[in-house]
């Protein structure tokens, strides 16, 4: 249980909710960095550098490198901001919920 | 009815539907003429994100840029919508959550300099210049095209189209009317395709039949597939294979490097940015970055099956034919000189990568065709001994094949289309340059009288004065934009690869670095941002202007691309930005808080809005 008096505004100064949001943070950047390699994957990756590897292998009329340049990444690329969107929204969804237990739990709990 | 009096049908209804949505959503604050009352729903911000960023280039150029050059077009597809992955990820939300009106406005607070805010204030109005001469210059192209009006008769009106709209509603009659111009042209763009998807291959999904197997009756034989079909046609010819990957010039490091520029620099393009800012909160703002490239790869995902169909088209309808046999379409394209046939004297068509090729294009004024036109008849009719052999003039100048300008707007021609469709997409033209302009006169407008006079020189102005001194300089900024339109300087085409550049070698890496990096103060970024622009404008202006070889940097087997210089930029910006960081001061604590604001997830501290923000 906390010292201070209860205080039903989150004091966004104090030492708990600094840490918290560190962590908040942390998880952001790291399912940035998770996206971003299949960015990379997709676009750099089977468009570019391991196109003409890729070309050998045929999806229907397509040779693989040659689709993956004109076709797949850019539908790789719409596919990864729909997820980042979807998981970054449903975070900060619960991060507030958060936010309220523990503030109930400080405010109600004496 | 002709297809002129179509044109103009659709272009006067176009236009008046403009008009009116920029009547409807006038405005009376800063707020509402900067970023649109931050009211604006996630797909409609979507839409008009797609509208300002698909241009006249996207449009009409783009498909036949993929035509020619086959694999190597990826870079442009990739790199333009690849862009909306970093944008998405790393900048939209977190720059919407600062609630700041422009780029340089939160470049400035962040770096706590004004010699940052002046930097990033003169590349924005630099890269918006370059880009929005192009786009006055293709309104009155179409109009050349499709209404036989002079060009700078079109870019007039487009001008006073634009200045109304823009000046009325700022942000809120640019959003609008983006939306409406989104519809205009993607429809334009996707219904000649899904026609000749049909009629080549019996698939009405272009994307899909660029991979299927052609029509019987087109083909001769059932089974074959398109790509397969046109690279043998194109080997035999002697051009390279259309699917095959580094062929030419485009080697794996310059593809590398070239799709890595744009799309760093689409990223960092502040008219992009800025439509992030016009949005309610984060959540929307990430919503719209996706909205924004699903609505972006409709077109995308067409123009190569496009690009594709029509290489296909071509040479086929081209190749081996006798006058008699040649189709409508090339007929009414050859008077205006952007496709022409120089016969060797047998009667047949040769289109090919060799010497016997007789297909090309010219730009010029339409009496310098005809002339060498007659010149080169009589020099047929006398077996050479008299006239002048147009082959010869044509590959002097190095102008084989038809102009790839023209893919677009005779395919629908190509597939036999009605003339209606054939006039919409004059209006599809018209829609995609205008509302890209819009865009950039807004970045403009918001530069100067936004972070130059309210921020730097008359901080103390009153709101009225502000929204004046805004609607003012778009006002100015328009008749530059139409001067540049109607006198376009010869730098305007290889300025587009300078825009990109500079955006990825100057913005990205500071924007990103002030989000993600707490030590990065004011010092480094503004060294960082200064070495990027140097060395990537040294580079392109070497080797466009000043015949230097590019450079190989030892590693590399051909040299890179002017581009694809812009990755090599940023990628010094940010050894220079962040090994200075080490030495240098971190930034102070208004800095620090406006990171720590950024990063916060929203709801907690709501998104500020201008009133509440620091220092207003």
């Amino acid at each position: 249980m906390s010292e201070s008096p209860p205080d039903l505004t989150p004091n966004r100064k104090s030492s708990s909710y600094e840490a918290h949001l560190k962590k908040f943070w942390s998880g952001n950047v790291r399912i940035m960095l998770i996206l971003l390699c299949f960015w990379a994957l997709a676009g750099l990756g089977c468009g570019i550098l391991f196109a003409d590897t890729l070309n050998r292998i045929k999806l229907g009329g397509f040779p693989l490198g040659f689709w993956f340049a004109q076709q797949g990444s850019i539908i790789v690329f719409v596919v990864l901001i729909l997820i980042f969107c979807l998981l970054m929204n449903r975070r900060d969804l619960k991060h507030h919920e958060e936010l309220k237990d523990e503030e109930n739990q400080s405010g109600g709990g004496i | 009815m002709s297809v002129t009096l179509w044109t103009w049908i659709f272009v006067g209804l176009s236009f008046s539907l403009y008009l009116f949505i920029a009547w409807r959503s006038r405005v009376k604050d800063t707020k509402g003429f900067y970023v649109a009352g931050r009211g604006v729903p996630a797909h409609a911000n979507g839409m008009a994100t797609a509208a300002d960023w698909m241009s006249a280039a996207s449009f009409i150029s783009m498909a036949g840029l993929i035509s020619t050059m086959g694999y190597s077009g990826g870079v442009y597809l990739m790199g333009w919508t690849g862009g909306y992955v970093l944008l998405a990820l790393l900048l939209a939300p977190y720059l919407r959550k600062s609630g700041r009106f422009t780029v340089p406005d939160f470049v400035g607070d962040r770096y706590e300099s004004n010699v940052v805010r002046v930097i990033a204030v003169l590349c924005a109005i630099f890269v918006s210049f370059t880009y929005v001469a192009g786009q006055m210059r293709g309104v009155g192209v179409v109009f050349a095209r499709f209404l036989e009006r002079d060009v700078t008769e079109g870019v007039i009106i487009g001008m006073l189209i634009v200045f109304v709209y823009a000046t009325l509603g700022g942000m809120k009659g640019i959003t609008w009317t983006q939306v409406a111009q989104y519809w205009v042209l993607i429809t334009a763009f996707l219904v000649p395709a899904i026609a000749i998807s049909i009629k080549l291959t019996g698939t009405p999904i272009p994307q899909i039949g660029l991979g299927s197997t052609l029509n019987e009756s087109v083909a001769g034989e059932k089974g074959i597939y398109l790509l397969d079909k046109l690279n043998q046609i194109q080997t035999d010819l002697g051009f390279s294979s259309y699917t095959d990957t580094f062929v030419g010039g485009w080697d794996k490091a310059n593809v590398f490097f070239v799709a890595l520029a744009l799309m760093v620099g689409t990223a960092g393009l502040p008219h992009v940015i800025v439509r992030f800012y016009t949005v309610r909160n984060i959540k929307a703002a990430r919503w719209s970055a996706f909205w924004a490239l699903l609505f972006i790869s409709l077109l995308y995902l067409t123009a190569p099956a496009m690009a594709g169909f029509a290489r296909y088209y071509m040479i086929d309808s081209l190749n081996g034919k006798t006058e008699a046999e040649l189709p409508q379409w090339f007929q009414s394209w050859e008077e205006t000189g952007l496709v022409m046939w120089f016969d060797d004297g047998d009667g047949v068509v040769r289109y090919s990568a060799g010497a016997d090729n007789e297909i090309f294009n010219f730009k010029g004024s339409l009496s310098e065709i005809r002339e060498i036109s007659e010149r080169h008849a009589v020099w047929k009719a006398t077996s050479g001994v008299q006239g002048v052999d147009g082959r010869e003039v044509m590959r002097e100048r190095g102008i084989a094949g038809p102009d790839r300008d023209i893919i677009v707007l005779a395919t629908p021609e190509m597939a036999g289309l009605a003339d209606w469709i054939i006039a919409f997409v004059a209006a599809g033209g018209l829609a995609a340059a205008l509302s890209t302009a819009s865009g950039l006169l807004l970045v403009i407008s918001s530069s100067v009288a936004h972070d130059l006079y309210a921020k730097i020189i008359k901080p103390d102005a009153d709101e009225k004065k502000k929204l004046l001194v805004g609607r003012a300089t778009i006002g100015v900024a328009v008749i530059i934009a139409g001067i540049f339109g109607i006198y376009p300087p010869g730098f305007v085409g290889q300025v587009v690869a300078f825009a990109f550049g500079l955006a990825a070698a100057s913005f990205f890496p500071v924007l990103v670095l002030g989000i993600f990096s707490k030590r990065v103060g004011t010092v480094p970024a503004a060294a960082g941002m200064i070495v990027g622009i140097v060395f990537t404008g040294f580079y392109i202006i070497a080797s466009v202007y000043g015949g230097m070889k590019p450079w190989t940097f030892g590693i590399f087997d051909h040299g890179i691309k002017p581009q694809g210089i812009g990755s090599i930029g940023m990628l010094l910006n940010f050894i220079v930005t962040l090994g200075l960081s080490r030495i240098c001061q971190p930034p102070g604590v208004a800095a620090l808080e406006l990171i720590d604001s950024v990063r916060e997830p929203e709801g907690v501290g709501p998104a500020i809005d201008i009133e509440e923000a620091m220092d207003h």
